[in-house]
């Protein structure tokens, strides 16, 4: 049941690929940074127990696993990090948070809307732990603020016309 | 010292508004186009340009002299080949490798030229996706079949919404409402034992996956503008795919 969960969850995110329309030359990949975070996901919950956990090191591998493979293959990040995303997302509790509210059971549904925030707060605060260690690790390129991109190649040009 | 309009700054600037109304068309993070039409200006010798980039707008100017140029984007979808392929066209440029001429006209031809994967191959992958996410997320391994089925209605029922009616989110509040009714009535003929896991099947290849990721990202980059509109979206679209699903289901129960 394991590899074969392993091997749906490949598909799975090879699919929504192809709904998300990549590149053809990124959906390997794509499949093998999906897989990886549900492992870390998989083997969180089942080890240690608890959700939260759970989606924070299956997003932080994600977050890892896909810059490595950007920087492989020379494509933007989103690209792994969207379709790796997808066995993690809350799509179990979020639908049964509308469910229990069509059905009158606001309690259950308090008890799965709470759920579901804190899946979603976790699964951003793996995404950002991941960028401080790909900026901290990998260098990273960080996108630069406007104003530091044509500071010195100006003072050039300055320097230049006074002369 | 006034300097007069060049044919070049034009292009300079047509090129950057293009690059970066295709990137955020096609579902690429703030930053990245920020970064991008900053980096087209460098290569080209526009040490004077600015560029202020929203979700549905983009204002730049090549120099202080001259006057700004908008360019407004309207609709929204994912297509993450034309952003990479913006990607490679800039990195090209920096490298000398094509004219700033030929990577306007290269970019014109992106939407005519880049195509989406064709709708049966979609169709069939929302079918997979639906069967082997709902078997991993509710190991129920007899249901695989229903829920192949229930995801390909809902994912034909997006595409042909989405294509011939041009409101936002009906798309996904109609194609949850199908994926439902379908799950309700493979149960009553007796085709499968749960509607909750059809249903969780069913609903995945509509999940807002982009929008999710980028309102992340760009929110951590500090963009609070786009960030949080990014949010509202993936949440809209959760909001309409939840209805969805709950008005069926206080109908057909």
């Amino acid at each position: 049941m394991f590899i074969l969960n392993i091997f749906f969850v490949y598909i799975a995110t090879v699919c929504f690929g192809i709904l998300v329309n990549v590149p053809h030359r990124a959906l390997n990949l794509d499949g093998i940074v999906g897989v990886l975070g549900w492992l870390v996901y998989y083997l969180y919950v089942n080890h240690f127990g608890g959700y939260i956990g759970g989606n924070f090191f299956g997003t932080f591998t994600i977050g890892i696993a896909g810059v490595l493979a950007s920087r492989y293959k020379k494509l933007p990040v989103i690209i792994f990090n969207i379709p790796g995303l997808v066995p993690l997302v809350p799509g179990g509790q979020a639908y049964q948070v509308m469910r229990d509210m069509a059905l009158n059971e606001y309690g259950l549904a308090k008890y799965n809307l709470l759920q579901v925030a804190f899946i979603a707060g976790s699964i951003s605060a793996g995404f950002l732990v991941a960028e401080v260690v790909n900026q901290l690790l990998f260098k990273a390129r960080h996108y630069r603020s406007p104003r530091h991109y044509h500071r010195d190649k100006l003072e050039k040009i300055e320097k230049k016309r006074h002369r | 010292m006034p300097k007069p309009r060049t044919k070049k700054d034009v292009l300079v600037v047509e090129t950057c508004l293009l690059a970066g109304k295709i990137m955020i068309e096609n579902g690429s993070e703030m930053s990245r186009v920020t970064d991008t039409i900053y980096r087209i200006a460098e290569n080209a010798q526009a040490y004077q340009a600015r560029a202020y980039v929203t979700l549905t707008g983009i204002m730049m100017s090549p120099s202080s002299k001259i006057g700004a140029q908008i360019a407004v984007i309207e609709k929204r979808t994912f297509n993450l080949e034309k952003v990479s392929l913006v990607n490679d066209y800039s990195r090209q440029f920096a490298e000398h490798k094509i004219t700033l001429q030929e990577f306007h006209s290269r970019l014109a031809l992106i939407e005519k030229n880049v195509k989406d994967f064709p709708f049966w191959l979609q169709t069939l992958s929302a079918a997979i996706i639906s069967g082997t996410l709902e078997v991993v997320f509710r190991n129920n391994l007899p249901d695989l079949w229903a829920a192949c089925v229930v995801g390909m209605l809902g994912w034909i029922a997006y595409y042909m919404i989405s294509k011939y009616i041009a409101v936002q989110f009906i798309s996904e509040f109609l194609a949850a409402f199908v994926v439902a009714v379908a799950s309700v009535i493979a149960i009553k003929l007796h085709l499968a034992n749960s509607t909750d896991d059809l249903i969780i099947g069913g609903i995945m290849p509509l999940v807002p996956g982009v929008p999710i990721t980028n309102a992340v990202r760009d929110a951590l980059s500090g963009n609070l503008v786009s960030g949080p509109a990014r949010g509202l979206e993936a949440f809209m679209i959760a909001c309409a795919l939840g209805f969805g699903v709950a008005l069926a289901l206080t109908i057909f129960k």
